[in-house]
């Protein structure tokens, strides 16, 4: 037996990636919430908002790296998120200029909506793959690791290694920031409070004179932010492909409806709820019991429960286990 | 009427035009696809514009039907099933035993600690058990000659045998998705059926035992009425036909092979679309039509609407599922690499709603319009995107959008369906 080693595999192969890849989620899933809350649909082209998001990002990454700027040792893609996240932003305002607000105007069902957004969705994703194609593109520089696997096994002593990817400090870092800020948005100030009183009552809200486009367009430059950052974190983290960011929008529904859609926190609950089952039922637990068992215990084989081929089914299982029990999740979002 | 016949007038000119000026290889092709497509876009259209079901999963209940092509006719492997068949059998037994267990005990037992606790450890107990009888199974079939072999194998019977297993195995997918998210939220359906599809092509995709995964199952055997082209070009009596019409003989065959295809994919839609226009408008269709238009009041008449959605919503599907056999057995090939949710889902989504949603006509031209703009763009993108930077100086920019010329079809479909939703929601042929 031998805990303290198991630990740090634990954490070296399913803490630290599961937090990481927990934070992402929880953007993701707060731009779905917040459009559900506000807009009431689920927008199905958010995977490929942050597709656009994190493209626009990579082309202002290449524009500076060409004009010889850099961060240092963080990623230069940091200093063209704000540019990327513009960009997005405009985007996001102009299709709902053009296309949502005839729909909300004549007050549509949601499900005609979920199908606009269907469309705009094969647009973004032409658009993402005319401009930057379908191939894996990589960004990420600066340092790699803020720890290595072996900088910690001389410092420690100990022989197993954990090793902290800049990117995954950074995702943590920024995800805390943006989090903290969109509450502290959300709670006091006059926008926030405007958007949420919509959200709730839209009626009521209307009444008392809050302005509905104002709410609107602000729901869509939040959603913007939001989604560049998280997609903008993913591909950092992994690497840009706009097929895998199409993939992400079910972890993300998942995560959003967990938590309970429409409301904020239940979208970051969700959104690490998703994540550590994934890495939990995909990691081959073989080395960490082998550490954490008695010798005459340890496994034999690699006490994988599923292979990472199906991770999007243990995303689907959880929403299959939440629409059961629970179809308002964790946090009661809007029922119905 | 006479606008509807116009239309369709004129989505056969596409095909006589691409016939004359490509060739008549590829009209054919573009319609048999259409054919299919029509078929899938039946199935949705019953879901959606009888029901307003919104699936999203269209990819995965034809890829069961592909399946069930592999499943019924496909070569069968003695040696494989010997290995491992029948422990992959009980496993699946083993697996199902344990889920109706946890229902029947949470059903049964009063709600508190001791259940959750029984129900995980059933739950937990029968995924080990599944796993220590199916993975030592899998493993032996798998490694039965992979090169050529590896799965399970099929039964050998005739593909079109296939087809309506294809169906049923779809319509088993759509009552268990549909059992869990039909009656909550409409949105719900959507998720679910996105998420079931993406986990049944990952399944047909990794399990190699099964359909052979991404090594594709190839020499499925064709549906009865249809020979192979080589034969066909041994046959006295059709080379002499074909000379006095003045083709080759290769092209010839070729051509018939894909006539014939044509026709019969052709009754299976006039099949299906007479069945549902029957159903239209029979007091069921009225039924459904009712709940679809106002929910609340069709409760009150009595009806039980959920009920309603799951029975329409496994009806489509496996019209859906008997569309993705007829297309495996078409190809004769079964490559999961092909199942693509731009291509099988949201496709076969545009076709419904431009074709006018509600209408099984419009369905139709719906399907054979948008998938003839499908293919042909495929066939003549590059070439006009070729002529449009004719004059431009050879360099990264210009083999850029090239290339990028099939992205443009994504989004001209985008653009498509975002129009004739904003201008004209009730698509090209309105319901009556």
């Amino acid at each position: 037996m031998d805990i303290l080693n198991g630990l740090i595999t634990f954490l070296n192969f399913v803490f630290v990636p599961g937090l990481a890849y927990g934070s992402q989620l929880a953007l993701g899933a707060l731009g779905v919430t917040l459009i559900y809350g506000i807009l009431r649909f689920s927008n199905f082209a958010h995977g490929d908002t942050m597709a656009f998001g994190t493209m626009a990002t990579i082309l202002f990454t290449w524009w500076l790296q060409s004009m010889g700027i850099n961060f240092g040792v963080l990623p230069t893609a940091l200093l063209a998120l704000p540019f990327g996240i513009a960009v997005t932003a405009v985007f996001l305002l102009a299709t709902d200029r053009v296309i949502y607000r005839f729909y909300r105007r004549q007050k549509a069902a949601s499900t005609i909506l979920v199908i606009v957004s269907l469309g705009v969705m094969f647009v973004m994703n032409g658009v993402v793959r005319l401009i930057i194609g379908v191939d894996d593109q990589n960004f990420a520089d600066g340092a790699r690791f803020v720890i290595s696997a072996g900088d910690f096994k001389t410092m420690t002593g100990l022989p197993e290694g954990l090793a902290i990817k800049s990117t995954q400090l950074i995702t943590v870092v920024t995800a805390v920031l943006v989090v903290v800020f969109l509450f502290w948005f959300l709670q006091k100030t006059r926008t926030g409070k405007s958007m949420r009183a919509f959200s709730d009552n839209e009626d009521l809200a209307l009444l008392s004179g809050i302005n509905p486009d104002r709410v609107v367009q602000v729901t869509w430059i939040l959603t913007a932010a939001l989604a560049t950052i998280a997609g903008v974190l993913y591909g950092l983290d992994k690497s840009f492909k706009p097929y895998t960011y199409y993939l992400l929008l079910l972890p993300i529904f998942a995560s959003a409806i967990v938590g309970g859609l429409g409301s904020p926190l239940g979208a970051i609950a969700g959104g690490f709820v998703i994540a550590f089952s994934e890495v939990t039922v995909t990691y081959a637990w073989k080395k960490v019991l082998g550490y954490w068992l008695p010798e005459n215990l340890a496994p034999d084989s690699l006490v994988q429960l599923l292979s990472t081929d199906y991770k999007f089914a243990v995303s689907f299982s959880i929403l299959i286990l939440v629409l059961l029990f629970l179809p308002t999740g964790l946090f009661k979002g809007k029922s119905v | 009427m006479t606008r509807n016949l116009a239309l369709f007038a004129g989505v056969a000119a596409l095909f006589v035009v691409t016939g004359l000026w490509q060739s008549w290889n590829l009209s054919l092709a573009i319609l048999n696809m259409g054919l299919l497509s029509a078929v899938m876009a039946m199935g949705v259209n019953m879901q959606w514009g009888y029901a307003g079901l919104f699936n999203t999963g269209i990819m995965g209940f034809a890829a069961l039907g592909g399946l069930a092509v592999v499943l019924v006719s496909g070569k069968p492997v003695p040696a494989g099933w010997a290995a491992g068949g029948p422990g992959i059998a009980l496993a699946l037994v083993l697996g199902a035993l344990s889920i109706g267990a946890a229902i029947v005990l949470y059903r049964r037992t009063e709600p508190g600690r001791a259940r959750t606790l029984t129900l995980l450890a059933v739950l937990v107990g029968g995924f080990f058990l599944y796993r220590a009888v199916f993975d030592p199974a899998a493993l032996a079939v798998e490694s039965n000659s992979p090169e050529n072999a590896g799965n399970i194998g099929g039964l050998g019977l005739p593909s079109l045998l296939a087809w309506p297993v294809g169906g049923a195995l779809a319509a088993l997918a759509a009552w268990a998705i549909g059992k869990i998210a039909l009656g909550l939220r409409s949105d719900y359906l959507a998720i679910a059926t996105l998420g079931i599809a993406e986990i049944i092509v990952a399944v047909i995709r990794n399990e190699d035992w099964l359909a052979r995964g991404v090594k594709n199952l190839t020499e499925l055997p064709r549906p009865w009425p249809v020979p192979y082209e080589v034969e066909l070009q041994q046959v006295p009596s059709f080379l002499s036909r074909a000379a006095s019409w003045g083709f080759d003989p290769i092209t010839a065959s070729s051509i018939l092979v894909k006539l014939i295809y044509a026709g019969l994919f052709g009754l299976v839609l006039l099949a299906v679309i007479w069945m549902s226009e029957r159903a239209l408008n029979s007091p069921w269709g009225r039924m459904m039509r009712a709940i679809r238009d106002n929910e609340v009041s069709a409760e009150a008449m009595g009806k039980d609407v959920t009920r309603r959605h799951l029975h329409i919503f496994i009806l489509g599907s496996a019209v859906v599922g008997i569309a993705g056999a007829m297309m495996t057995s078409m190809d004769g090939l079964m490559a999961p690499g092909g199942y693509n949710p731009l291509r099988y889902t949201f496709l076969i989504w545009v076709m419904v709603i431009v074709g006018g949603s509600g209408n099984n006509w419009g369905s139709v031209l719906g399907a054979l319009l948008i998938g003839w703009l499908w293919l042909i763009v495929e066939s003549v993108g590059p070439g006009i995107m070729g002529a449009v930077t004719a004059g431009m100086a050879d360099g990264p920019l210009k083999t850029h959008l090239v290339d990028s010329a099939q992205h443009m079809r994504l989004l001209t479909l985008g653009v498509i369906l975002l129009v004739v939703l904003r201008f004209s929601p009730r698509g090209l042929i309105p319901e009556k």
